[in-house]
C-alpha cells in the first residue's frame, strides 16, 4: 500500500446546490472562490456580519440579507420579523446603531395580496420595535413556479459608536465565550412545520431585534472583541469562524450550552446537534474575562438576555479549532458543518 | 428527555469508567457494530476516556455507508427522471454514485424529497396519484419492518404508483464475514441495539460460540456504551465468549415477534453488495415475490446497471475494522466530508466522518 | 445506525387500518405506527425508529439498569470516604455541572 493514493474526487458541484447556501462550508467556499476575488476591497475583506466604511469622519456599518424561508409563516414568526431582525442584527454584531433600512421583494404570480399585506404589516411592527425606520424599497414579480411565494432582502445602514472595534479576528486567549440564550430555537420551530417532517411542537421562533442589547452591554464597556448572532450553521459554524479569523482555539463547556427541552428533544428526534441549528435572536459575545460578571449582568436585565450564560472560553492551544468538554468529560472537535444539516433519522 | 438524560449522568459514567480501568488487564479490541454507536461514542468523547489498552474500531453498521455504488446509480437515473418524486432519508442525499448525487440530481431539476418515516412517501403517493412515487428502502433490520409496512399499506391502498428501491442488510452475516476473514483484529462486539430490538439476539449465540468472541448488546446513550464494553471486557478478562445483553429495556432474546413475522411475509434473503466490502452471501433482503410488483429497479428497468466500485478506495478496510479512518493516507487531506472518496466520509454516521467530525484533532493537542 | 428514540405514547387510534399513536418525546409529538407493538397501551414508553415504535421500552428493567450503575464503586468509596459522605448525594454533586 505504499505510495498509495486515492482516487480523483467525485465530486466538485457543476451547479449551485442547496448546501452551498446553508452557511456552512460550502457557503464560505462560494465566498471565497466567487465573490471575493471578483469584488475584492478592504471593507469586504473583513467578512463580518456587516462591512464597515468611513464616510465623513463617522464609521458607516453596512448589511444585506435574503430570505428565502419556507414556510412563509411558522411557529413565532414570519418571513416579515426574519427580515426586518436579521439585517438589524447584522448591523448590530459591528456594534452599530442600526438606522435604515430598504426592502426587496420578490413575488411569485399568485400569492394572496392578503398574504403580502400581513407580511409587510408584521415587517412595519418588526422595524418599530427595532427602533428602525423602511425608507426604500422594489417589487419585482416573478412567473408562477419561479419562487416559493416571496422573497425578500433588506439592506441595511448603521452607526458605530466611537471606540467599539468589533470583529471576529479580536477574540482572544482569556476571554469568555457568552451566549445571550437558548440554542436552536429558530431551527427547530421552522423544521417543525417544514413538510415530509411535521411535529407537533410548543417550540416557537426566536426571532428578535438585538441591538437593544448590543447597546446595553456597550453601555458596560466598550471593550467587547466579538459579537455574532449564529444564524444559518448555528453557533458551532460562527465560532469556527471566529476561531479561523482570530487564530484563537474555543473550548466550550458542553453541559452549560443552554438549549430548551423541547429544542432538544426535537434534535434528538431528527438526529440533529442543536449547535449546528440556526437561531434568529441570539448573539455569542466573546468579552475579556475582567468584563465579564459585569456584561452577563447587563445582558441578563434584558429582555432578550435573561438566559445569557457563559458556555466557553477562548484559549491558547489548538489554534482555529473549536472544542467541546462533553456532558461525561470527554473531549470532541466541533467542526464547521458542511452544507444543509440533514436529519439524520437513518 | 425521560430514558435519555438518566443514561448520561456524569458520576454513573464516572463509575463505569473506573470499573473499566479496574478491569481491563490485557490489550483488547472492540468492533461497535452500529454506526449510530460509532456517532455517540465520539460526540461524547468516551473514546478519551477509556484505557488505552482497549481499542475500539468501528463496524459496518451504517447502511448509507455500505450501499452499494450500483444501487445509487440506481436510484440517480430513478430519480432523475421527470415523472418521478423521488422520497429519501436525508443523509442518503448526499452519498456520491459514479458521478453524482441526489442532491446534484435534485439541482438539476429532479423531484427529490427528504421524509422522516417511509409512511410519508406512500402518503405523497396517495396524494399525487400522477407522479410515481419512490422509496429509497434502505437501511439494516431496524428501518425494514418501517419499509415492508410501507409496501403493505401501499398494496391494501391499491396504489400503482408507489414502488422501493429496496437495498436492505443484514448484520449476522457480515459478523461472519469479518470474523472468517484472515486479517481480523476484533476480539469482541457490541452489537447493535436497535437491530436486535427487532430481530432479538439468539441469531448471535451460534457466532459467539463458533469464532468464541463475546457480544454484547448495546445501546446508544454513554451510560449503555460504557456498560456495553464493560461486559465485553470483562468476558475477555475471564475467557469467556458468551451474547450478553446490556440494553435489556429495549431487547429481549427474542425480538419482536410481529415485525419478524411481517419481514418474512415481504422480503426474501439474498446475496447483497457491500460498499467497501464485496458481496456476502445472505447478507441482504429484497421484496419476495408476493410484492414484486412494488420493485423499482424492476419497474424503471435499472437492473442492467452494474457499477464496478473503485478498488482503491479503503473505506472497505475501514468498515471491517482493519484500519482507523485516520490510518487511511487520504484521510482529511484528499478525502473529506465535503469531497468524500468513500461512503465512510459521506455519512454523519460513517466511521470516517464521525472522526473527522469530533475526533480528528483530539490526539494532536493537549485539549484536556 | 437506526436512530431509535424513546417516547411516551399518549393516545392510540386506528388509520387506513394500521394502529397509529401519537408519541410525546419530551415535548415533541409525533404520528407513530404502533403495529409492531400490539400489546402496547397509552402510557407505556417506545423506542421509535422512522416513524415506527419498534419495541416496548422496558421501564422496570431501564430502573434496575440504573440501580445497578447506583450500586457501582459504591462499596469502594464507603471504604475510603468517611461515613457521612453520602453516594447518593455525589450523583447529584455539582460535577461538570455550571
Amino acid at each position: 500500500m505504499d505510495g498509495w493514493v486515492c482516487p480523483l474526487p467525485l465530486r466538485d458541484h457543476p451547479n449551485v446546490i442547496l448546501g452551498h447556501g446553508g452557511g456552512g462550508k460550502l457557503s464560505s467556499e462560494l465566498v471565497e472562490h466567487i465573490f471575493l476575488p471578483a469584488f475584492r476591497n478592504d471593507a469586504l475583506q473583513n467578512l463580518g456580519d456587516s462591512a464597515v466604511v468611513h464616510i465623513g469622519g463617522q464609521r458607516l456599518a453596512m448589511s444585506t440579507d435574503s430570505f428565502v424561508v419556507r414556510p412563509l409563516f411558522f411557529p413565532g414568526g414570519s418571513i416579515g420579523e426574519l427580515a426586518i431582525n436579521g439585517t438589524v442584527n447584522d448591523l448590530a454584531m459591528s456594534g452599530a446603531t442600526p438606522l435604515y433600512l430598504s426592502v426587496g421583494f420578490i413575488v411569485e404570480e399568485g400569492l394572496p395580496i392578503a398574504t403580502l399585506g400581513t407580511i409587510v404589516e408584521r415587517m412595519a411592527a418588526a422595524a418599530r420595535a427595532a427602533g428602525v425606520d423602511l425608507v426604500t424599497g422594489d417589487t419585482k414579480v416573478v412567473d408562477k413556479g419561479h419562487g416559493d411565494g416571496l422573497y425578500v432582502n433588506t439592506t441595511g445602514i448603521g452607526l458605530i459608536p466611537p471606540g467599539v472595534n468589533i470583529a471576529p479576528q479580536n477574540a482572544r486567549p482569556g476571554d469568555v465565550v457568552i451566549v445571550s440564550g437558548s440554542l436552536g430555537d429558530h431551527g427547530m420551530a421552522v423544521m417543525s412545520v417544514r413538510e415530509g417532517l411535521e411535529f407537533e411542537t410548543q417550540i416557537v421562533s426566536d426571532s428578535a431585534p438585538l441591538n437593544g442589547l448590543v447597546a446595553a452591554l456597550l453601555n458596560v464597556t466598550p471593550h467587547i472583541h466579538v459579537l455574532r448572532d449564529p444564524t444559518r450553521g448555528g453557533a458551532a459554524s460562527s465560532l469556527n469562524e471566529i476561531a479561523k479569523a482570530s487564530g484563537a482555539g474555543i473550548v466550550l463547556e458542553e453541559r452549560a450550552i443552554p438549549v430548551k427541552p423541547a429544542v432538544r428533544a426535537a434534535c434528538e428526534l431528527l438526529g440533529m446537534d442543536p449547535l449546528y441549528v440556526a437561531n434568529e435572536g441570539k448573539l455569542i459575545a466573546m468579552v475579556p474575562r475582567e468584563y465579564a460578571d459585569a456584561v452577563l449582568e447587563a445582558m441578563r436585565a434584558h429582555v432578550f438576555g435573561a438566559e445569557a450564560t457563559i458556555i466557553g472560553q477562548v484559549v491558547e492551544s489548538h489554534r482555529g479549532v473549536v472544542v467541546a468538554k462533553t456532558g461525561i468529560g470527554g473531549t470532541r472537535v466541533v467542526d464547521m458543518q458542511i452544507g444543509e444539516q440533514l436529519p439524520r433519522i437513518c | 428527555m425521560k430514558y435519555l438524560e438518566e443514561f448520561r449522568d456524569p458520576e454513573l459514567a464516572r463509575r463505569l469508567l473506573d470499573d473499566i480501568h479496574g478491569i481491563a488487564k490485557g490489550q483488547w479490541v472492540l468492533m461497535e457494530v452500529c454506526g449510530g454507536q460509532t456517532h455517540s461514542l465520539i460526540r461524547n468523547g468516551i473514546d478519551t476516556l477509556l484505557p488505552d489498552a482497549i481499542e475500539l474500531i468501528h463496524g459496518p453498521g451504517c447502511p448509507v455507508c455500505v450501499t452499494p455504488l450500483e444501487v445509487i446509480d440506481k436510484a440517480l437515473r430513478i430519480a432523475a427522471q421527470p415523472n418521478v418524486t423521488f422520497c429519501s432519508f436525508g443523509d442518503m442525499l448526499r452519498v456520491p454514485g459514479s458521478g453524482e448525487d441526489l442532491f446534484t440530481v435534485r439541482s438539476g431539476g429532479g423531484d427529490v424529497r427528504i421524509v422522516y418515516s417511509p409512511l410519508d412517501a406512500v402518503k405523497i403517493a396517495r396524494d399525487n396519484p400522477a407522479r410515481e412515487v419512490v422509496f429509497f428502502g434502505i437501511g439494516f433490520e431496524t428501518t425494514a419492518p418501517a419499509n415492508a409496512m410501507a409496501v403493505v399499506q401501499a398494496k391494501r391502498l391499491g396504489l400503482k404508483n408507489f414502488s422501493m428501491l429496496v437495498s436492505h442488510v443484514l448484520v449476522p452475516p457480515a459478523l461472519d464475514a469479518i470474523m472468517s476473514s484472515p486479517h481480523t483484529r476484533v476480539n469482541g462486539f457490541l452489537a447493535a441495539g436497535h437491530v436486535c430490538s427487532v430481530m432479538g439476539y439468539w441469531q448471535y449465540e451460534p457466532l459467539a460460540q463458533r469464532f468464541r468472541v463475546p457480544i454484547v448488546v448495546t445501546g446508544f446513550e454513554p451510560l449503555d456504551l460504557l456498560q456495553g464494553i464493560r461486559m465485553a471486557v470483562r468476558q475477555l478478562e475471564e475467557g469467556r465468549y458468551e451474547v450478553e445483553n446490556a440494553y435489556a429495556r429495549a431487547v429481549t432474546r427474542e425480538g419482536n415477534v410481529p415485525a419478524q413475522k411481517l419481514l418474512s411475509e415481504v422480503f426474501e434473503v439474498t446475496p447483497r453488495k457491500w460498499r467497501g466490502i464485496g458481496e456476502i452471501p445472505n447478507s441482504g433482503w429484497g421484496l419476495s415475490s408476493a410484492y414484486r410488483e412494488f420493485d423499482a429497479a424492476i419497474r424503471f428497468d435499472v437492473t442492467d446497471i452494474n457499477t464496478v466500485e473503485p478498488a482503491i478506495c479503503r473505506s472497505g478496510d475501514v468498515l471491517q475494522g482493519l484500519i482507523k479512518p485516520n490510518e487511511c493516507p487520504a484521510f482529511g487531506k484528499e478525502c473529506t466530508p465535503r469531497k468524500p472518496l468513500g461512503a465512510t466520509m459521506v455519512s454523519s454516521e460513517g466511521a470516517c466522518a464521525a472522526y473527522y467530525q469530533y475526533g480528528r484533532f483530539v490526539s494532536l493537542e493537549s485539549i484536556g | 445506525m437506526c436512530l431509535g428514540v424513546p417516547g411516551q405514547i399518549k393516545d392510540i387510534y386506528e388509520r387506513d387500518g394500521a394502529r397509529m399513536g401519537k408519541v410525546d418525546f419530551g415535548g415533541i409529538i409525533k404520528e407513530v405506527c404502533l403495529d409492531f407493538v400490539p400489546e402496547v397501551m397509552v402510557g407505556d414508553y417506545t423506542i421509535v425508529h422512522v416513524g415506527f415504535a419498534i419495541t416496548q421500552l422496558d421501564e422496570q428493567s431501564a430502573m434496575e439498569t440504573l440501580a445497578l450503575f447506583e450500586e457501582m464503586g459504591v462499596l469502594e468509596e464507603e471504604l475510603l470516604a468517611a461515613p457521612e459522605v453520602g453516594t447518593s448525594d455525589e450523583s447529584q454533586s455539582p460535577r461538570g455541572v455550571t
